[in-house]
């Protein structure tokens, strides 16, 4: 398979950064930038990457399930993440996340029948001075009552 | 960005172009006196530049506080491999934000910071490991090297010193263990980030086998101003044997969470108060987090030190990454010590027995506190797994995800006692006999 | 090598070399270190952490499995505090451990249950709920069941590191961790079941023993595989005169642990449903069961009749019969039938290597010498699918002493992936090949070539010639198919070849030349199948063959005795680098003798006296008359392999290369014996993309 002229040409990079012999270093970025733009790491992606690194489609599947934000199957056009680990517990974390789950109806790892939203409770994602925060794909957003989340969720919606 | 302010009993060394406008810009930085310490670190000798390192009483930043100077003074002289530079910008240990924001307000420091360690140690490339869910950082940091190398800070012949680097970033994709350096160094060759067996250390058998100085974001960007200014004065910051500032990161009920650069040394219970502006809604402090979820929690009674790495030690915890979480009397320890332990649960790398299946078994009984269902003799049983893990994992992850819980245990006894399922003992043999059926 | 270091474990006095590591240090005094992941031979992990242990100054606990010892350590193994951190180690991992061992196949030979017996707590304190997930099968071999892995990740490094497969992973973080196949749900490897051996606990389970049996019901049987050349020591798991499983655990072989497929599994033909278990003799045209005396008697009439009316016999025997029975054989024919036309299906240019070599006592090299020897050269063969041993024995020398290994071969092969230079040519073109790697090979210090039927004849002379001028100590491997192929040639069934490569006086037929011959009056085949791909000419000839099933040849012989089994007899083989071991009776089936057993009886109904019909009689006859075979008898008892001695001498015998032709067997096939093992049969999907794959890179 190929990836988009652009992707390619950050590939064609990327293989070049590394020593020698060592271009299986590009795997865990490759995966990362694949899947933004496929969706999820597919086989097909698996097959690929394992092809273009030299390793066995299995190593790149044990690298898969290491990594949290790897997956496999395609999450809502936008990936609510919220944080609820210490810094966010304290000042209301969870009750962000348990709205967020009402409002989107869904719970962690789940999509919604429109594939537009994903919700996921995820570890400190480092905005712990500005909590609660979540990140909707790799967007930050700090400080979120739940009515700044809905008035977020609304505007995301309007996009649509 | 800064997102929040700024305080006037910050030493601003590593933030000083935090407020400036296109602070990430090598313009801004040129303007600001960067790049000027790569140019004298330049007529330095290796050992020169070390001994500054080592004179500035730098530790480094990410949380072991292991002396940088030291650190670059165990890679060898004259190996027939590369030696490579490598950026710890996993910051993934809760309550910590500040590495983020050093990349976001001035790439141009970290990778001078870069240069000079390169300096130090005969490198040549560099690599900037920057944790998944930071890739906006990724951007930023690109442009920011796309620049330097237009200018001619980055590549062959820099600025005609005849000194070349190379530097890239590479993304992590979600994993707290490779915050863990040699965890970090499998996940730059495209592997689970399973720690190494060391030694070797990374300084001899790093990246690709190869000598590594491997240090925190935070570390390499108080690089430049300790040779700018001299070690000396960079010491002169904080106290003795603990040089400098640092950047903390404070975070729950207080009425100012934000980073704020303070020397080291600052008194903890003065920082709650002046950088962090007081306790949230007047409020009794119960408990703090010193310097990230893994070490060992402090009572408001034990807070009121110095915040150096030596001071902390003798406090039984640990100055850590600059993590500072403070807890208001309302706060729940059992529910603390539970997210604590869903969190390493949820990172432990699974490689070693005690941490993959204590922090398991730990989270379980946590849960049950949490739910009220918790046992008289469970109290002690967290304490025995959490001990059991203790100084026995395979890597310091171990040790993270048992410290914490076993000062919340042995401070908050009481809190786990009030959540306990049944007040009489009667409860639990009944229900051992429930749990085989 | 650099000085002994002195330390203290427990007390007692330790010298051991620099770089020993503790846990190996203290096993030279007698002191046990637990542990589960730590495996000799096999990369180090510190993951189980069972092998903690106080070293003085040290303020942790240390795995002894990682710390190299130091001179003045002073190590403590039996503390309370090392006592209390295994007792907790073994708790932690009993959390989502099941506790199903009544019905675990592990149960008995576990190694979590013999720690827990010895090391851990009498009770839990676990009440939660374990974590399950289902048992899943990735093989018709393998099964894995993943609550009672304990992620001590030897499957992993054995398939990777010892196999050079890779077939296995990691999958998940933390404490969902699993071992993973490498094709989705299933494996596609070599089924050579050695994750499942390795494995501490029941996590892994081979389809064909699980649930069979408790460990402790069978009978254990040492003896020599019967599919390759390479001479594994095979232990059978028998029970109720059934076999249940092979292994070697006991690494009491040449071959330690290894096994492949066929010699853990493929012993399931000894009771294939169409084993002949009747003498056949064919009555109106049909092959009828008849009594053994019936068809005794009637190839013994026959045999008769020819030989007295000087009528041409022709004999061929079998590359897995016992050098006892070849021995007899030879013997049968020569004296007993007064003919040189006794050949067997020769798979490897043996003789003329032989001679090539002749004046030199260090030219052959054994299966150790593969594991040891600085350089190895593999000319025309895929061991990896032929000879399995050599290519393990080959790739751990790799793996632990850097060793380079050069492949001329005709398609990618295993060895290739880590060799120094790895040539691919045309059939025919590998001895050019051979000479572009003069200059490299010359540069090492010692070299060992394996080659396959691609040398033989002239070729095999210009070999040892080119080795020989190299300048360097070479030794030689010559590769054949089965189990006692060797054997069969230095007990001289080839015409115009006595046993120990002594001038016959006649020069018989050769295999072909006797299925050519019209006037051919009996062909005698034994444990061969020549009429599988070839026609009998002789169309009167009387057939009589010694067979466990009704092969091509089967079904043209007039009389068909059933012949036992490898597994089911005594005596001795020779491995493809000479090595005699000893064959043990495992079991026994029903209706069938061996075939030492069958000649005697033949002899007896013939009124011919042949000497000794035992095989320990036999094989001492073999010592005092063939050449190379005075070994030490304590060695072959014990259940040791005694290599031969070299030949040493000229091979009065004129290269017939035309004669030679490897079967080509794979790790799935076996020549006949494979068509009727069930377990061969269903494993046989994979694709050639292992050899090319990036396992082992960096």
């Amino acid at each position: 398979m190929t990836f988009s002229p652009e992707l390619e040409a950050k590939f064609a990079k990327m293989l070049t950064i590394y020593p020698a012999g060592r271009q299986r270093s590009a795997l865990i970025p490759m995966l990362m930038f694949a899947q933004d733009e496929v969706g999820a790491v597919t086989p097909e992606v698996m097959n690929e990457l394992a092809t273009r690194l030299g390793i066995t489609p299995l190593q790149v599947d044990e690298v898969i399930g290491y990594y949290s934000m790897l997956h496999k199957k395609p999450q809502g056009k936008f990936h609510v993440q919220v944080c609820t680990n210490i810094s966010c517990l304290l000042v209301g974390g969870e009750e962000l996340y348990h709205h967020a789950s009402k409002t989107l109806g869904i719970g962690h790892k789940q999509t919604t029948a429109d594939g537009v939203f994903s919700l996921e409770e995820v570890e400190c994602m480092g905005a712990c001075s500005w909590a609660p925060a979540i990140q909707i794909n790799y967007d930050f957003h700090h400080k979120v009552t739940p009515d700044k989340l809905d008035q977020l969720l609304k505007s995301i919606g309007k996009v649509q | 960005m800064v997102y929040n302010e700024p305080h006037p009993l910050e030493i601003k060394v590593l933030t000083k172009r935090f407020l400036l406008e296109n602070s990430a810009s090598i313009d801004t930085y040129l303007a600001t006196d960067g790049y000027k310490a790569f140019l004298k670190a330049r007529e330095m000798t290796p050992e020169a530049i070390i001994g500054e390192v080592k004179l500035s009483s730098l530790r480094g930043r990410g949380g072991a506080g292991f002396p940088t100077g030291m650190k670059w003074s165990f890679v060898p002289k004259n190996s027939p491999k590369p030696t490579y530079i490598v950026v710890n910008a996993d910051e993934s240990e809760p309550a910590t934000c500040k590495d983020r924001l050093l990349i976001e307000n001035d790439p141009h420091q970290l990778i001078e910071g870069m240069l000079i360690a390169a300096l130090a140690t005969n490198a040549h490339k560099g690599y900037i490991y920057i944790r998944g869910e930071y890739r906006y950082l990724i951007d930023i940091m690109d442009k920011a090297i796309a620049e330097a190398y237009a200018k001619g800070w980055l590549g062959k012949n820099i600025q005609g010193t005849g000194f070349d680097f190379d530097c890239y970033t590479h993304t992590g994709a979600g994993a707290y263990e490779c915050g863990e350096e040699s965890a970090l160094l499998e996940s730059l060759e495209g592997k689970r980030g399973i720690p190494r067996i060391r030694p070797p250390f990374p300084a001899v058998a790093g990246a690709w086998q190869c000598p590594t100085v491997l240090n925190n974001v935070e570390t390499f960007s108080a690089v430049p101003a300790i040779i700018r200014d001299g070690g000396q004065k960079f010491a002169d910051y904080g106290t003795p044997k603990n040089g400098g500032t640092r950047l903390l990161c404070i975070s729950g009920h207080v009425n100012k969470p934000g980073v704020y650069e303070v020397p080291l040394g600052f008194n903890m219970l003065r920082a709650i108060d002046e950088f962090g502006g007081g306790m949230r809604g007047g409020k009794k402090l119960k408990a703090v987090v010193p310097g990230g979820s893994s070490c060992p929690m402090l009572k408001a009674d034990e807070c009121d030190l110095p915040m150096d790495y030596d001071s902390l030690a003798k406090a039984k915890s640990m100055l850590g990454s600059g993590g500072m979480v403070i807890m208001d009397e309302d706060t729940d320890m059992v529910k603390v010590a539970l997210r604590i332990m869903k969190f390493y649960a949820h990172e432990s790398c699974g490689w070693c027995i005690p941490c993959r299946e204590g922090t398991t078994w730990l989270k379980k009984l946590l849960t049950r506190f949490d739910e009220g269902r918790g046992q008289s003799t469970d109290i002690n049983l967290i304490n025995e797994v959490a001990k059991n893990m203790l100084g026995r994992t395979f890597c310091p992850l171990g040790d993270a995800a048992a410290l914490p819980t076993i000062s919340i245990v042995e401070k908050f006894r009481e809190e786990f006692e009030a959540k306990l399922a049944v007040q009489s003992g009667s409860y639990d043999d009944a229900n051992r006999f429930v749990q085989i059926a | 090598m650099a000085d002994p270091v002195n330390l203290l474990i427990d007390g007692k006095a330790v010298q051991a070399p620099a770089g020993t590591l503790v846990i190996d240090a203290a096993k030279m005094v007698g002191i046990e270190i637990p542990a589960f992941c730590y495996y000799e031979g096999y990369s180090l992990q510190a993951a189980c952490r069972m092998c903690l242990v106080e070293i003085e100054k040290t303020p942790k606990l240390q795995a002894s499995c990682t710390i190299p010892v130091g001179e003045g350590m002073v190590v403590r193994t039996d503390s309370p505090l090392v006592a209390q951190a295994r007792k907790s180690m073994l708790e932690l991992l009993l959390t989502n451990h099941p506790l199903d061992c009544p019905v675990c196949d592990k149960g008995g030979e576990c190694e979590l249950q013999d720690m827990v017996f010895r090391y851990g707590a009498g009770e839990s304190r676990y009440t939660e709920a374990k974590l399950h997930v289902d048992e899943k099968q990735w093989s018709p071999v393998v099964f894995y069941d993943g609550p009672r892995c304990i992620l001590c990740y030897r499957c992993v490094r054995v398939c990777n590191e010892g196999m050079g497969v890779g077939a296995l992973g990691i999958v998940n973080r933390g404490v969902i961790s699993e071992i993973a196949p490498n094709d989705g749900d299933h494996l596609n490897c070599d089924e050579c079941g050695a994750c499942i051996d390795i494995c501490p606990v029941g996590a892994l389970t081979s389809g064909t023993y699980r649930y069979q049996t408790r460990p402790w019901e069978m009978n254990h049987v040492g003896t020599i595989c019967t599919h390759c050349s390479n001479g594994c020591k095979t232990t059978l798991g028998v029970r109720n005169d059934k076999i249940i499983r092979g292994n070697n655990r006991d690494r009491s072989g040449i071959n330690g642990e290894f096994l492949c497929i066929k010699g853990r599994y493929a012993f399931d033909f000894t009771e294939n449903p169409e084993r002949l278990q009747s003498p056949l003799l064919r009555i109106d045209g049909e092959l009828q069961p008849v009594s053994w005396s019936r068809a005794l008697m009637a190839v013994a009439q026959k045999f008769n009749e020819v030989k007295a009316s000087g009528g041409n016999f022709g004999v061929i025997g079998s590359n897995r019969t016992t050098n006892e029975e070849n021995y007899y054989l030879q013997k049968f024919a020569r004296q007993g039938l007064g003919t040189d036309n006794i050949d067997h299906h020769r798979s490897g240019d043996l003789t003329t290597l032989l001679d090539a070599i002749s004046g030199k006592t260090t030219a052959l090299a054994t299966v150790a010498d593969l594991y040891t020897a600085k350089a190895t050269l593999i000319v025309g063969a895929d061991l990896s699918e032929q000879q399995p041993l050599l290519a393990f024995q080959i790739r751990a020398n790799f793996r632990h002493h850097a060793a380079h290994t050069y492949t001329v071969t005709n398609g990618p092969v295993r060895e290739r992936k880590y060799a120094v230079a790895g040539l691919i040519v045309k059939p025919g073109e590998e001895l050019g090949a051979v000479e572009s790697l003069r200059d490299q090979l010359a540069k090492e210090s010692e070299l060992v070539i394996v080659f396959g039927d691609a040398i033989k004849g002239g070729d095999v002379r210009k070999l040892v010639a080119f080795g020989e001028s190299l300048g360097i100590p070479v030794k030689y491997v010559c590769l054949v198919d089965y189990s006692n192929s060797r054997g069969a040639v230095d007990m001289g069934l080839i015409p115009g070849l006595l046993p120990g490569y002594n001038a016959g006086t006649a020069q018989g037929m050769a295999t072909h030349e006797m299925l050519a011959a019209a006037d051919l009056d009996v062909l005698w085949v034994i444990g061969a199948n020549p009429l599988k791909s070839a026609s009998l000419a002789g169309h009167s000839a009387f057939v009589v063959v010694q067979e466990m099933f009704l092969t091509e040849t089967a079904q043209r012989a007039d009389v068909v005795f059933p012949a036992a089994s490898a597994y089911e007899k005594d005596g001795t083989v020779t491995n493809v680098t000479g090595e005699v071991q000893r064959l043990k009776r495992a079991v026994k089936t029903m209706g069938t003798k061996p075939d030492l057993e069958i000649f005697s009886l033949l002899a007896k109904e013939m009124g011919l006296d042949l000497g000794p019909t035992k095989p320990e009689a036999i094989f001492d006859e073999i010592r005092k008359t063939v050449r190379g075979y005075n070994i030490p008898l304590p060695i072959i008892a014990t259940g040791g392999a005694a290599q031969t001695s070299p030949v040493n001498g000229r091979v009065p015998l004129e290269s017939r290369p035309e004669l030679i032709q490897s079967a080509r067997d794979t790790l799935f096939t076996s020549g006949s014996l494979g068509r009727y093992s069930k377990m061969l049969n269903s494993v046989m999907e994979r694709q050639a993309g292992l050899y090319e794959s990036g396992v082992n890179t960096p």
